[in-house]
């Protein structure tokens, strides 16, 4: 029993932090809302070379061949940066999946950086992040995956600008993924949404500790107050106690050999249950402790409100995955 | 990360059950805050210390057996998911021991710890006063040096197990003119000091457990000084970590509580009673929470291990699992309905009542140990950094 990362797997994490905060500052996101592709430029081939795309490849694939427990505090570093890119979608569950299934040439282009792969999940619900500017869609259908390279699209507007959403409206070429398991990749897309939730949850609470520390109110910092300070301690909390439950149920994942499938639904369904939680306090205390300026469309504070209010929903609410941790409870 | 229990670590889980099993009291004792359940509850410490398992985290030559802290968590769940009573010698083996190790004399540490081990000395703990609450450096109880012994007078309050304790840990003023967090002492003082009185005070379920403390030129041995004098709001807080964190509140007692509620509902969809939905809602949330605290423990421990200390982080863990054990007890207050309202006794009352009374008592963890609001403080203020003022 040891509850904690390698050196090596903080390093990793370090670094990608570092090019996030480089390549994909405030500005970038926001001028991803208005160019062709919604993408931030250079993002994705520095992620390539970082290897952060190849994480869950085999290494006999020209992947990285570590598992989740690598990947799942990078997932928070992108949900903390803000990435707009389909990030999460590609590399927790479409990477994974075409491996499984030996689809060497979409996963070669995939790891590459040379396509960007999106998800159409059930348990993702009708909207799929970034459908028009991927280049390929992993699609559950008929108890198992696809990978679907010509697809119609109806563009849906979100309230996040960064996730442009499409509904598929027809598939019209696809290539069986038989070996890649629809359960699996539902679990990988809630965990690693959980894992941007998070990062979304401390960058919301590191931008509000920042500014009520230097908005002066009756002649002091409104961070003096202790009806502030406890908005904040509780999304400290929050946090702090939803991050071990995402971090154990990437091990889940990652060990199928050590338990069932139910106990890694379980494991999932609580982390992002607990996630979902803490990433809706963080944008409910933000805003408030922000007041005024939090609420205008100029102030950064808007881009992790609106990714926290998508991602807190996406793959499974709290209450919906607390249902299906009831189930595994047997109650 | 290896979240898997190593063999050894099994055999350690095993030998653990097997012992509680074979060896916890029949029968529930009862309440270790009447003169009759203390002793009872006394006695189960000795049995727990001639098996070796009362202070297992212990080095053995203190009656403990060098448990490591993943072992120590273990053992926590295994002792409160056996369902053995609670630990009389709580305040002493968590509060007190670790200021002991770290700053007791050999002398002290060879006197009380063995006796702490064995149930015969029982510890209660004196800080708060009438005056001096939240507010802890506001103590005004004096201890004048007067030769070889300090002579106490003031007052101490709200000293759990203060009623039947052998032993009371206080923090008394020794020097009048110093102010505030200077001029502290922590004092160990014998409950038959002559010129001390306990008076019990009738908590909220109605049981002595609380004591006042009136010391009237009470005579303490100067020996009795844990650290040095003066630096007792020091001795104190190094170990205040210890009473907020996980040796006072281990996962396990959690775990153990939902594992119950759980089958709470069990039981009632069995005698075929409706469960709303936002009942089972509720009991999976505080479930989740449950193992949530749990996993947060174990991330700790993990860095505890590699020498980390655990800081201001442990009011985090002090407003989780007091706020999640009064989440676990008004859920199954609520799924109970009309029945929650029962006490031990009543003939109709569930589990003699114990959810209930876990409820009573649930209800003043968001106060002891620091109330919640304080921790929230110290939360803003050395976790996140907010200014003070």
């Amino acid at each position: 029993m040891r509850f904690s990362f390698t050196e090596e797997q903080d390093m990793f994490r370090d670094t990608v932090r570092d090019l996030l905060a480089d390549v994909c500052p405030p500005d970038a996101v926001r001028a991803g809302w208005d160019n062709d592709d919604g993408r931030v430029p250079g993002l994705w081939p520095a992620l390539a070379e970082m290897g952060m795309l190849s994480i869950l490849a085999p290494e006999e694939d020209g992947g990285l061949g570590m598992d989740e427990v690598d990947l799942v505090r990078l997932l928070e570093e992108t949900g903390y940066a803000g990435v707009p890119d389909p990030i999460m979608e590609h590399v927790a569950v479409a990477v994974p999946a075409l491996a499984e299934a030996g689809a060497s040439g979409h996963l070669a282009a995939a790891i590459a950086g040379e396509t960007t792969c999106t998800i159409a999940l059930t348990g993702g619900g009708d909207y799929v992040v970034d459908a028009e500017g991927a280049d390929l869609v992993v699609v559950e259908r008929d108890g198992g995956l696809v990978a679907a390279t010509e697809y119609r699209v109806e563009p849906q507007a979100s309230i996040d600008r960064s996730r442009r959403l499409g509904k598929l409206v027809a598939v019209d070429s696809v290539d069986p993924l038989s070996g890649a398991d629809p359960i699996l990749a539902n679990d990988r897309a809630a965990l690693g949404t959980a894992a941007q939730c998070i990062g979304v949850a401390r960058r919301l609470l590191d931008s509000t500790v920042d500014y009520v520390s230097e908005r002066r109110q009756f002649g002091k910092p409104v961070g003096t107050y202790q009806a502030v300070k406890h908005h904040l301690a509780d999304v400290r909390l929050g946090i702090e106690f939803a991050a071990p439950l995402v971090h154990r149920a990437a091990w889940s994942v990652a060990h199928p050999e050590s338990h069932d499938v139910t106990t890694r639904a379980r494991d999932v369904s609580m982390a992002k249950a607990m996630a979902a939680d803490a990433v809706d306090r963080a944008c409910r205390a933000g805003l408030q402790c922000h007041g005024a300026i939090g609420y205008t469309d100029e102030y950064d504070l808007q881009l992790w409100l609106k990714r926290g209010w998508a991602l807190a929903a996406a793959h499974g609410d709290a209450p919906s995955h607390r249902d299906r941790v009831a189930d595994a409870l047997g109650i | 990360m290896d979240l898997e229990l190593s063999p050894r670590h099994l055999e350690f889980r095993d030998e653990c059950r097997s012992w509680l099993a074979a060896n916890k009291p029949a029968r529930p004792l009862r309440s270790m805050d009447t003169a009759a359940g203390f002793e009872e509850h006394r006695e189960w410490e000795r049995v727990l210390f001639d098996g070796g398992w009362s202070v297992p985290g212990w080095p053995a030559s203190y009656g403990g057996r060098d448990c490591d802290l993943i072992e120590w968590l273990i053992y926590e769940e295994e002792y409160w998911l056996s369902g053995a009573p609670g630990r009389v010698s709580a305040n002493g083996v968590s509060l007190l021991a670790p200021t002991i190790f770290n700053f007791g004399t050999q002398a002290q540490q060879d006197h009380f710890l063995p006796k702490m081990a064995s149930g015969e000395h029982i510890w209660a703990q004196g800080w708060s006063e009438p005056g001096a609450g939240s507010d802890l450096a506001a103590i005004a109880t004096r201890a004048i040096r007067d030769g070889d012994h300090y002579v106490l007078n003031g007052q101490k309050t709200w000293c759990s197990r203060g009623a039947f304790a052998d032993w009371i840990f206080c923090i008394v003023r020794t020097d009048p003119e110093a102010e505030r967090h200077a001029g502290l002492t922590y004092l160990l003082v014998p409950a038959d000091a002559p010129g001390l009185e306990r008076r019990p005070i009738g908590r909220l379920d109605g049981e002595p457990g609380f004591a006042e403390l009136f010391f009237d030129d009470c005579r303490v041995r100067v020996d009795n000084v844990l650290g040095e004098e003066g630096q007792g709001w020091a001795v104190a807080m190094a170990a205040a970590g210890s009473e907020r964190g996980l040796n006072l509140r281990s996962p396990g007692r959690f775990m153990a509580a939902a594992e119950r509620l759980t089958e709470l509902v069990r039981t009632l969809r069995a005698e075929q009673r409706e469960i709303d939905p936002r009942r089972r809602d509720e009991v999976t949330d505080a479930w989740i929470r449950a193992q949530a605290y749990r996993w947060q423990t174990y991330a700790t421990a993990a860095r505890l291990m590699d020498g980390a200390e655990l800081g201001s982080e442990a009011s985090l863990m002090k407003v989780f699992w007091s706020e999640l054990d009064l989440e676990l007890h008004a859920t199954a207050l609520r799924l109970l309905g009309d029945r929650g309202e029962l006490a031990a006794g009543a003939p109709d009352a569930v589990d003699g009542g114990r959810w209930l009374d876990g409820y009573v008592f649930a209800l003043s963890g968001p106060i002891y140990a620091g109330t919640n609001e304080i921790q929230r403080n110290i939360i803003a203020e050395r976790v996140l950094g907010l200014p003070r003022r």
